[in-house]
């Protein structure tokens, strides 16, 4: 059935719509991953955007049970430039069609994407209208109710995906998926910020031997140090990360007095708690091919992003170091701050999808909050 | 990290001739290697026997040695050039298998030298088969369960266990030589024991059969920092069991998972950590299981490989040029990225298209080959195509292939469904008959093991002919492209659709298609291949088509050239075209013009984005080329370089309106046509073969009475000598009718055959007024064996002066005739004091760049300046380059990975590549080109010697000066007896149809170093074919003409005095 994608600056792409039937508004982005839709439709980090996908056939390996990043889908619409007519993989339990209509959300197919995303890289992300069914026939309505719609900027999404109360998260990943996987027994506790936090994050630590209790993004300071955690982690997660003031004020009161380590707009709120500032980019970093150099040992990383912000480097961060940056454009892409114990990337070490390149973050945390853990007992 | 400052000279390997297995692609791995180390300032060294590859053109290395690929000849050539270390990896298996030699002799050790890029232990390890599966093991990694074994008894004893059907694969070759599937004991006992024999260390490798399996490969590299990348993820259409040079492949990946993916890439990562590649480019190969995921490693490659120039193309990212900047010491994130220019080379690239290669196989000129594909490799040469989608991907290649065939589904071969389990060059179009037949479509991937989704794509394809073919209105013809509707043509396109067979579905003509199409504004749009899905901006273009808005090509307004190149490879048109196109593409650039280059090999030159300033990597048909030139416009379009793939498309561009330059369509008709260039002939009083065409059997027969036996018989526009048949009697030739002829319109031709005639090939430049010869060779074999397959000689030994004034004169006559703008060749025969004509070919010839080697003249790039205007005398190229010593150039034969394949030469051209010897005799440059040729001549032992009738009183002096240089003679009894009668020692063996021990039991035993053997006559002796057969087997070398027995002494005679040397190109043409 026909769909339409209206820009907000008047360029319309026409389309065939699948998934849900309606319209929908959200920033028009677009991701290079080639693989690993699934995840990017369930990570929360893409509420209200419209995402494309560079890759032209989309939806090859259906939709299965396992690779999800939360409990639904988030994007506020996909875009793609051929919808697999057919599913072939030995764990798929259905079709992506199927799966977006179920979820409610919008997709269009046989869109002109590279043109689509030669567009935004020129002229920036922006706001679009996806339309599937009726509406799609009237492109300057949409223009104009994609004008209409929010600006990315100052926006606070972060108290939309959030969870409404804390719990604990104990499943760990799948062994069959990772060469060294870790198994470790429980440990200390971590408590982790939920701001749009990914399954795998989860997963990552509670293999590492971390307990952890997720808590809603609006929880005090006081709230977390009385759990008494080895660590706080800050997730990922959508919007404009310096509407997010309360976090920033919480993260605030942490510093110092526990190991931090924030991932994405994680590590956006310890920069601007840091007393940083963060900016929008052009049109961001989405995909799974990122070369990020880590200062603190010279090595290339090949990883995940996904951040319409960033960090900037000649903000005022009370200190912290600059330890990663993207050797595509020198974006900020990791902070440490040795005193206050706090470190971020702006990336995603959690893969998935992605690279795997980055896991040792992961085991870094683990010894902060372990090696903190001891310096307390003492 | 800094490049190394600690090394002044390094010497490159190349990969010697072309093989089946070992192809262009290390050509192209080559040049980018040497071009980058020079920029970089070191000093370059260059070898390879091969003067059919650009690489060798002096202008890419500082020394250029055209020297046998032996470690003999190579520690030569390090005592005169002194190199620091020595870069084995992009030269293929050969200069690995090379760089091992010469550590084995302590060579390295001894003069000092490092090699860079790999290490020995690691070539070690991914070579021998039972350490990688041990390695593989301790890393936690699964492979096929399997054995290595060093005998036929203990690979029975494995397979029992294994269960049949089991894999065999030797150590140590290259393109899977050797290789086979046994399903049971016999097989095993035969593949096995050819195995054992090819393989260098006496080992094959059994192995479980994954038939069924999915296969993916991973393209990755590496530095010195252990920053590690994937440049580009394969997966096979075929599933595992076929050669992956013989699978149909896709790039990306399509059917896995992120999770999938990534747990590929960590194992790749890993593979890579436990061989221990210090730095460079290296592919890994898995099978997956489509049921559960379970996943196997098969192999890695520790070298750029014919996979990795495919992931090259692919992605834009320059996996050679980037290894050999590694190997210095470099790290990834110093090597910008060419295409985007402001980002590093330590990357991922992201593909926003899809990729697919198709291997050309050349079976029809194979009798008795077994034409099912499997582990060892039998394609010569592939085509890649770019498309938005696998099926727009998919038909471009198709047509692509050069081989009749419009697109999927243009040709529907049927066959019983069960026949689709066979892997064979048929297979993909007897899916689509199935397809089109209406096999569910899970029976096709169940029998075929390809994917559900690419089945499905495939089959959408077909769909759409049936949803916009069949409900066209029957119109008359003429009128019939009209039918269609904009959006028709667009839904076409966008699956990838050719004109032509969109032509063939309605019923109408392709140019009448072409007109309504472009009538209704569907016309395609270029995209960049940029490495980056458009993340960032593309500064290189390099382009593809596709139906879709949004072009990319911002053509420029400056003075520009298009250059069409060869298409995929395959016998009889090879590198030698695109070393030409390589030429004229840089004479173009400096004399000013913008060069567009379209192509779609991915192994070559050509299509290295660096060659020319704007690449169009798309098909080579009217259509595609039609199209780039509504785009750019060119100031003219040059089609004599590419061989006859551009040939036969330039009347349609002609027709089109396109500026074709150099020579015209008109003198290329005026060659071509046979009856006009047979008058052209009488006219110019030079005499050619008698010969007549005939359209009836009878006629035929006729004709040959008339002319007399043996004739020369052939269909009517054939390349490659394709279909030639020599008939030696009427039973002959009727037979040949009746099995080969349909009699369908097109005419048979029959040439009277110069027997005994000396052949020889001239090269020459004519720029429309004057003739300027660039080089004569002489066929070292008589006449009767294709010119492609003959070793030959510049200059002329054994030919007077009179006989070359004549074919000089000729020369000059005929080119002037047909006012040739460029280069042009002519085969000429002697027989009997007289001079005949062949052929003309007003094009560049298979043997230019081997002229140009030999002469130090760029013929190639005369003739690329001359189409664009220049005379000979601006050129200063006036008079016939002298030649300074001896040029042999030998063919190299695919024969030994053809088991069954008779091994006698014909008129049938059969060769994959060619090798040069020079020296200043002829004796010894023909030693050498035996040499480089794996032919090595023996000095002493025993030589086997087997002749037909016509060929005994020749033998005679031959055996004499053998018997005299100290061979001890072998043969069979007529042989035997007539060299007795002549006082010689002789030993009769038995024919092996007289009983054992018998002559190939000697050649098993190893009792024979060369083999003599002369077949003649349509019913030449089933013994020869043996014979020829096990001599390829156990590489003993054969000679199967008189005149190559009399080369094969004078060179044996030659290396008995004195020892070879060698010398670099430079210094031969003073230029060093």
């Amino acid at each position: 059935m026909q769909g339409c994608l209206a820009l907000e600056d008047g360029r319309v792409f026409a389309g065939v719509g699948f998934g849900a039937e309606g319209v929908q508004t959200g920033e028009l982005v677009f991701n290079t991953s080639m693989t690993g839709y699934q995840e990017i439709l369930t990570d929360p980090s893409y509420h209200k955007q419209i995402v494309t996908m560079t890759v032209p056939h989309v939806g090859n390996t259906g939709i299965n049970p396992e690779d999800v990043e939360s409990d639904r889908v988030w994007v506020a619409g996909f875009v793609v430039r051929a919808l697999s007519p057919v599913v072939s993989n030995w764990r798929t339990q259905g079709t992506l069609d199927e799966y977006l209509k179920a979820q409610g959300v919008i997709g269009l197919s046989e869109v002109a994407t590279r043109a689509l995303v030669r567009h935004i890289r020129d002229r920036g992300v922006m706001r679009a209208a996806i339309a599937h069914g009726e509406a799609a026939s009237e492109p300057a309505a949409l223009v104009e109710l994609a004008c209409q719609s929010p600006d990315m900027s100052g926006w606070n999404l972060v108290d939309d995906v959030t969870c409404a109360e804390a719990y604990h998260w104990t499943e760990r990943s799948d062994p069959q998926w990772y060469r060294q996987h870790r198994y470790d027994p429980a440990g200390p506790l971590v408590v982790a910020y939920d701001f749009g936090i990914k399954r795998n994050i989860l997963r990552l630590m509670t293999d590492r031997g971390l307990r952890v209790t997720v808590v809603p993004a609006q929880t005090p300071a006081v709230d977390v140090l009385a759990l008494n955690p080895a660590g706080v982690f800050l997730s990922n997660g959508p919007g404009d990360p310096a509407a997010v003031g309360y976090a920033i004020n919480n993260v605030r009161q942490l510093l110092g007095k526990v190991p931090v380590f924030g991932i994405c707009l994680g590590h956006q709120i310890l920069g601007l708690a840091l007393g940083g500032r963060t900016e929008k980019m052009r049109f961001g970093h989405r995909g799974g091919n990122q070369p990020v150099r880590n200062w603190l040992t010279g090595a290339v990383e090949i990883s995940s992003h996904n951040h319409g912000f960033a960090v900037m480097p000649d903000s005022d961060l009370s200190g912290a170091e600059i330890t990663h940056i993207n050797l595509n454009d020198n974006t900020v892409e990791g902070l440490r701050h040795v005193e206050l114990g706090a470190f971020s990337v702006q990336y995603h070490p959690e893969a998935s999808p992605g690279p795997h390149d980055s896991l040792y973050l992961f085991d870094e945390f683990v010894n902060r909050v372990k090696s903190g853990e001891t310096k307390s007992k003492e | 990290m800094p490049k190394r400052s600690d090394i002044q000279t390094i010497m490159v390997i190349g990969s010697g001739p072309i093989v089946i297995g070992q192809g262009c692609e290390f050509d192209y791995s080559g040049v980018q290697a040497c071009k980058v180390l020079r920029r970089e300032g070191y000093r370059v060294v260059l070898v390879n026997s091969n003067p059919a590859t650009i690489m060798t053109d002096p202008q890419f290395a500082d020394a250029t040695y055209i020297e046998p690929l032996t470690p003999e000849m190579c520690e030569r050539i390090i005592e005169a050039e002194q190199p620091d270390v020595i870069l084995p990896t992009v030269g293929g298996q050969t200069a690995l298998n090379l760089a091992l030699a010469l550590h084995q002799r302590g060579t390295l050790e001894q003069q000092g030298i490092e090699l860079i890029g790999a290490n020995l232990a690691s070539i070690q390890l991914a070579e021998d088969r039972q350490l990688f599966k041990d390695a593989m093991t301790e890393i936690g990694l699964k492979s096929p369960p399997s054995a290595v074994v060093s005998t036929v008894e203990d690979a029975l004893r494995v397979a029992e266990t294994l269960r049949y059907p089991v894999l065999v694969r030797p150590s140590f070759t290259l393109g899977g030589s050797g290789g086979g599937v046994a399903y049971n004991e016999a097989d095993l006992r035969t593949i096995a024991e050819r195995g054992l024999m090819l393989s260098p260390i006496g080992q094959i490798l059994v192995d479980r059969s994954l038939l069924g399996w999915k296969e993916y490969e991973l393209e990755v590299m590496r530095d010195a920092r252990g920053n590690f990348v994937v440049v580009c993820t394969i997966e096979n259409l075929d599933p595992m069991g076929v050669h992956t040079g013989d699978s149909i492949t896709v790039a990306p990946a399509q059917t896995l998972t992120d999770k999938e993916l990534q747990r590929l890439r960590d194992m790749a990562k890993a593979v890579l950590d436990r061989v221990g590649l210090a730095t460079g480019g290296a592919n890994v190969q898995f099978a997956v299981n489509p049921a559960d995921g379970e996943v196997y490693v098969i192999e890695m490659n520790p070298r750029v490989s014919r996979s990795s120039a495919l992931a090259s193309k692919a992605t834009g990212f320059p996996i050679a040029k980037i290894a050999a900047l590694l190997a210095v010491g470099f790290t990834l994130d110093e090597i910008p990225n060419d295409i985007t220019k402001v980002t590093p080379a330590s990357f991922e690239p992201s593909l926003d298209y899809v990729v697919v290669k198709i291997p050309r196989w050349n079976f029809e000129k194979f009798a008795g080959v077994d034409r099912v594909l499997g582990p060892q490799m039998k394609a010569v040469g592939e085509v890649m195509a770019i498309g938005r989608t696998f099926p727009e991907a998919l038909q471009k290649g198709i047509r692509a292939l050069d081989i009749g065939v419009m697109g999927f589904g243009s040709r529907l071969e049927d066959a019983p469904p069960e026949s689709l389990r066979l892997p064979t060059a048929q297979r993909l179009f007897q899916v689509a008959s199935a397809l089109y037949k209406g096999m569910p479509l899970q029976e096709v991937a169940e029998t075929t093991g390809f994917d559900p989704w690419f089945v499905r794509q495939m089959a959408d394809i077909i769909q759409l002919q049936d949803d916009i073919i069949s409900h066209i209105p029957a119109l008359p013809e003429g009128e019939r492209a009209a039918a269609l509707t904009r959006d028709d043509f667009l839904r076409l396109k966008r699956y990838g659709y050719s004109d032509a067979h969109i032509a063939q579905l309605v019923s109408a003509n392709e140019a009448d298609v072409r007109a309504y199409r472009v009538m209704l504004g569907v016309t395609p749009s270029y995209y960049r291949v940029d490495t980056c899905a458009a993340e960032f901006e593309a500064h290189t273009p390099y382009l593809y088509s596709t139906y879709e808005e949004g072009d990319e090509s911002e053509p420029t307004a400056k003075p520009k050239v298009m250059i069409l190149g060869g298409g995929p490879n395959r016998i009889g048109q090879g590198i030698e075209f695109d070393t030409c196109c390589v030429h004229a593409c840089f004479a173009l650039k400096d004399m000013g013009y913008e060069t567009i280059m379209v192509n779609c090999n991915p192994e070559t030159v050509s299509t290295d984005y660096d060659t020319a300033d704007r690449l169009y990597f798309e098909p080579l048909t009217a259509e595609d080329v039609l199209n780039i030139i509504a785009v750019e416009n060119p100031d003219g379009v040059v089609v004599q370089f590419g061989g006859q793939t551009p040939l036969n498309i330039a009347h349609a561009l002609h027709r089109a309106g396109a500026p074709i330059w150099g020579t015209s369509v008109e003198t290329i008709d005026l060659a071509e046509d046979r009856e006009r260039f047979n008058g052209l002939m009488r006219e110019l009083d030079i005499p050619q073969p008698d010969g007549a065409t005939a359209l009836r059997r009878d006629e035929a027969l006729r004709a040959a009475e008339r002319i007399g036996y043996p004739v020369l018989v052939r269909p009517s526009y054939v390349l490659g000598g394709r279909g030639m048949k020599l008939a030696f009697d009427r039973d002959e030739l009727a037979a040949w009718l009746d099995t080969q002829i349909q009699w369908n319109g097109h005419p048979v031709l029959i040439d009277q055959f110069l027997d005994d005639a000396f052949e020889v090939d001239v090269d020459a430049l004519c720029d429309g007024e004057t003739v300027t010869i660039g080089g004569i060779m002489q066929h070292i074999e008589e006449a009767g064996i294709h010119s492609g397959d003959s070793a030959c000689v510049l200059p002329p030994y054994k030919i007077s002066l009179y006989h070359i004034e004549i074919i000089r004169e000729y020369t000059q006559r005929i080119g002037k005739a047909l006012a040739v703008k460029g280069l042009f060749n002519i085969q000429f025969a002697i027989k009997d004091e007289i001079v005949y004509v062949l052929e003309v070919n007003p094009r560049a010839s298979r043997t230019v760049p081997f002229v140009s080697k030999a002469t130090g003249v760029p013929l190639a790039r005369y003739a690329a300046m001359i189409a664009a205007g220049k005379t000979l005398a601006e050129l200063d190229f006036l008079d016939e380059p002298r030649v300074d010593g001896f040029f042999v150039k030998e063919a190299v034969l695919p024969f030994q990975k053809f088991p069954g394949v008779d091994a006698r030469l014909g008129p049938e051209m059969r060769s994959t590549g060619e090798v040069m010897g020079h020296a200043s005799s002829f004796g010894h440059a023909f030693a050498k080109a035996e040499m480089a040729a794996s032919t090595t001549l023996p000095l002493e032992g025993a030589v086997f010697i087997s002749v037909n009738d016509f060929d005994k009183g020749a033998v005679v002096k031959i055996a004499r000066d053998l018997h005299r240089l100290g061979f001890t003679l072998l043969a069979t009894s007529g042989t035997a007896y007539w060299l007795e009668t002549v006082g010689l020692p002789v030993t009769t063996v038995n024919k092996v149809s007289e009983g054992s021990p018998h002559v190939v039991d000697q050649i098993r035993a190893g009792a024979i170093q060369l083999i003599i053997n002369t077949p003649r006559g349509g019913r030449a002796h089933a013994d020869g074919a043996l014979i020829r057969g096990a001599a390829h087997l156990y590489g003993v070398p054969i000679i199967t003409t008189m005149s190559a027995a009399m080369a094969a002494v004078q060179g044996i005679r030659a290396l008995k005095q004195k020892p070879l040397r060698v010398r670099s190109l430079q210094v031969h043409h003073g230029q060093g």
